[in-house]
């Protein structure tokens, strides 16, 4: 049912029962999967916000932008193979090939571990480079905006490292599904937070 | 139609029963628990506000007397005591409280979707409160910036608490955003996902509805507090400077160059409009319900007061530059602000209205929750009305910083929604406690409260218009004010002196109510939703027995003509509705059918 037609709904009027055993309205999809969605909604606020600061305090004449390093461009990449393996893992989670599901899974964590170690070099080179943080407010948006985006990858790999344990025991077969099809998701949206934040920095 | 038990959806909740007391009254996941223990945890810190409230106003009423409040502590208490008030006590206690309690029975839920994450909600809740707490004992004590945090004065060397104090208060955000954040997912979703059969969004009660928009604005608001804060915390402990200009403390430059406060400001506002509505919501909602209970009828405009609600916490979120007229920002600007502002009072008067329509020839039952909530409705519309001179960019310039603005936002975001919240604790609390509470009691901490903050904030308007600054430690001896500004002061703390004491009515009429109050019938108001009808008083764990209810109206079925009671519960199917014989109904001698 529409929205409009759930809110234009006369309550007063009908009586008896409405819908299935299931409320109508609920959102056909587990509920983590709903609660995951809002929360992704929650943490796109928060980058917005970052990025409309980062707009404004653009416009104030002590900005010098700063030139990313190329490094970024492979730490993209290691971003893409990890999501590519995850959603590798997600096609092939219901069929019988555990083992390929095991390696997808497991080694697309690994890809981002990578890619934070990746951040973390840019960074020492940056420093090394004298770009500090509080040299100029490009750097420190530069370093606040991939750290807090690096933070975000953390509690995926902290959930990721559970699954996998669950997954090598082989244990909860469909709780190990919707782990998998939730860090996925979770994994796509965070490479495409970074693919607008490196766009967005490289571009100002 | 045959009632059908939901042995498929029963079978999705494990229920982990507690076997020991700290899994029943500590480590507990049932969300009538949770519930308890963010009220308390809420109310404690705002008894704590409230005690600092009264600190400082001895300070503005007898400043002779009241010389163990130096100027540092002042500040101090003014900012901790806004902050507590807003976010610890409030937002707190609205949403995870009353949400805790009253989403899961309301939606005929055995509990939250997610009762693990719901218990972490509350103890990192806690935890955000014992950070607050903490920087009464830190070197320099809380912060004193105001309960804005503006920078740059909040960390700089002239304010109190500008090392440890800010510090810890923006960490202690943080950390009740973490969680907001886990029990806002919560409510959400329970509300999305575990209504019980029947019950369409349409059916849900207004409180639902109140309580579900501003979880909703809490989530989308509370990120923006959360930018700011990290931005802020960085200038202060990694010399950046996102906000922080180019400044000279103590005769001596500072390393910071080039922020820019307003964008602080921006960013502070973008959260604190909305969090208006954060705390109005909840309260719209729980009061509707109250009041349609009590007047015996149902709600006026049902649809009209969804859409208010959902249309109040949409324009919430473009209204935010009002609190920044003074700021210098481009007449165009102000003016598109104004226009929002202006608009946004469009709904809430629906609801105002709409409120008194239901009262209009109601069979108006005048016990304690109705008394607080038809109190209300004289300070809401009090407050809402002098929203109005300050949504106006020229009425707002000269009323900027006064005490109007203070008297303002009292009226319509501090005593409105508390009476609300006293409405609502007397409203369920027999289904909280199973003991009834006593009336007299309520009735009297009512007339207190209502007519005692009429005294301290009545005046406050026109010491406003008079010109007096808020904010000041003592006003000491201006032109422009007379000898008559400082003896209203006197009169104001003497009222609030007097309110303060009056909340030990409520809380030993609660405490000795518990075990000394007469037990409690199931559903003493007669009320038609859902919580009443549970069949344990108080619910226990899991709140349904063995099965989930099924709901087949809406909850405001009051004074339906024909009824053999003047209410049908949400539960009652058609074909068990209870009528009258016919043959013996005659509207004329039935008053409640009277008018109908």
């Amino acid at each position: 049912m529409s929205l409009f037609k759930t809110i234009t709904a006369k309550p007063w009027e009908t009586k008896g029962v409405i819908g299935g055993l299931e409320a109508e309205g609920a959102i056909d999809a587990p509920n983590e999967k709903v609660a995951l969605s809002v929360f992704l909604v929650v943490a796109s606020v928060v980058f917005s916000l970052f990025t409309v600061g980062y707009f404004l305090r653009m416009e104030l004449p002590d900005w010098q932008p700063l030139s990313e390093p190329a490094q970024l461009w492979f730490n993209t990449g290691l971003l893409v193979i990890s999501s590519v393996l995850f959603q590798w893992a997600r096609n092939i989670v219901n069929t019988d090939d555990h083992k390929n599901v095991k390696i997808a899974f497991i080694t697309g964590g690994f890809f981002a571990i990578f890619f934070i170690a990746g951040q973390l070099l840019t960074w020492s080179n940056l420093q090394e480079a004298g770009y500090f943080m509080t040299s100029n407010p490009a750097n420190a948006f530069y370093y606040l905006m991939t750290g807090l985006h690096a933070v975000h990858l953390l509690g995926g790999l902290w959930v990721w490292s559970k699954s996998s344990i669950r997954l090598l025991s082989g244990r909860d077969s469909n709780d190990v599904k919707l782990s998998i099809e939730l860090c996925t998701l979770y994994w796509h949206f965070l490479l495409v937070i970074w693919l607008v934040l490196f766009a967005l920095l490289s571009n100002t | 139609m045959a009632y059908v038990p939901l042995a498929d959806r029963d079978s999705e909740m494990e229920m982990h029963h507690p076997h020991t007391w700290i899994g029943r009254w500590v480590f507990c996941q049932d969300h009538k628990v949770i519930a308890i223990q963010y009220g308390s945890i809420a109310v404690f810190t705002g008894l704590v506000g409230l005690i600092l409230s009264l600190l400082f106003r001895m300070q503005l009423g007898f400043p002779e007397t009241a010389d163990y409040i130096d100027p540092s502590f002042y500040y101090q208490a003014v900012t901790m005591h806004g902050m507590i008030m807003v976010v610890y006590l409030l937002t707190a206690l609205f949403l995870g409280g009353f949400g805790n309690y009253l989403i899961p029975l309301m939606c005929g839920a055995r509990d939250m979707v997610f009762p693990f994450m719901n218990m972490l909600s509350v103890w990192v809740f806690l935890v955000s409160v014992i950070i607050l707490m903490a920087s009464f004992f830190v070197s320099g004590g809380p912060t004193g910036g105001g309960w804005t945090l503006y920078p740059p004065q909040t960390n700089l060397a002239g304010t109190p608490g500008h090392d440890m104090g800010i510090v810890l208060m923006l960490v202690s955000l943080g950390v009740f955003i973490v969680a907001t954040t886990m029990g806002g997912l919560n409510y959400v979703v329970t509300v999305l996902q575990y209504r019980c059969r029947g019950l369409t969004m349409m059916r849900l009660p207004l409180s639902v509805w109140g309580i579900f928009i501003a979880t909703i604005l809490a989530l989308f608001a509370f990120p923006a507090l959360l930018v700011a804060a990290i931005m802020m915390l960085f200038d202060i402990l990694l010399g950046t400077s996102f906000f922080m200009p180019a400044i000279i403390e103590s005769g001596a430059p500072l390393d910071h160059n080039g922020g820019s406060p307003v964008l602080f400001q921006h960013l502070f506002w973008f959260f604190g409009h909305p969090e208006v509505y954060i705390v109005a919501l909840p309260a719209f909602g729980l009061v509707s319900d109250v009041l349609s209970v009590h007047a015996r009828k149902n709600i006026f405009g049902y649809r009209m007061m969804v859409w208010a609600i959902i249309a109040i916490g949409g324009l919430s979120f473009i209204v935010w530059a009002h609190h920044m007229y003074v700021s210098g920002m481009h007449p165009y600007f102000g003016f598109f602000f104004a226009t929002t502002t202006l608009i946004i009072a469009v709904p809430t008067a629906l609801k105002v209205y709409n409120w008194v329509l239901t009262l209009w020839e109601g069979d108006i039952r005048l016990n304690a929750p109705m008394y607080f909530a038809i109190g209300f409705i004289f300070t809401f519309i009090h407050g809402g009305l002098t929203g109005l001179f300050l949504g106006n960019v020229v009425i707002d310039l000269p009323l900027s910083d006064t005490y109007f603005v203070v008297a303002h936002f009292h009226m319509v975001m501090g005593v409105s929604p508390v009476l609300v919240v006293f409405a609502a604790i007397y409203h369920w609390y027999p289904k909280m406690s199973g003991r009834m509470f006593h009336e007299g009691m309520a009735k009297l901490h009512f007339w207190c409260t209502f007519l005692g903050t009429y005294a301290i904030y009545l005046p406050m308007h026109y010491l406003g218009f008079l010109g007096v600054p808020r904010r000041y430690y003592a006003l000491g001896t201006t032109d422009f004010l007379p000898q008559s500004a400082q003896d209203l002061n006197t009169a104001i703390t003497i009222a609030a002196l007097f309110v303060g004491a009056s909340q030990l009515l409520f809380f030993i009429n609660i405490i000795w109510s518990l075990r000394n109050g007469p037990k409690a019938d199931p559903n003493p108001w007669g009320a038609a939703s859902l919580e009443w009808h549970t069949p344990d008083t108080p619910p226990k764990h899991g709140n349904w027995g063995e099965s989930l209810p099924t709901v087949y109206r809406w909850a405001y079925d009051y004074s339906v003509p024909g009824a053999h009671e003047d209410f049908i519960p949400q539960n009652t199917p058609e074909s068990e509705e209870p009528t009258v014989d016919e043959q013996h109904f005659d509207p004329d001698q039935d008053e409640s059918l009277a008018d109908v």
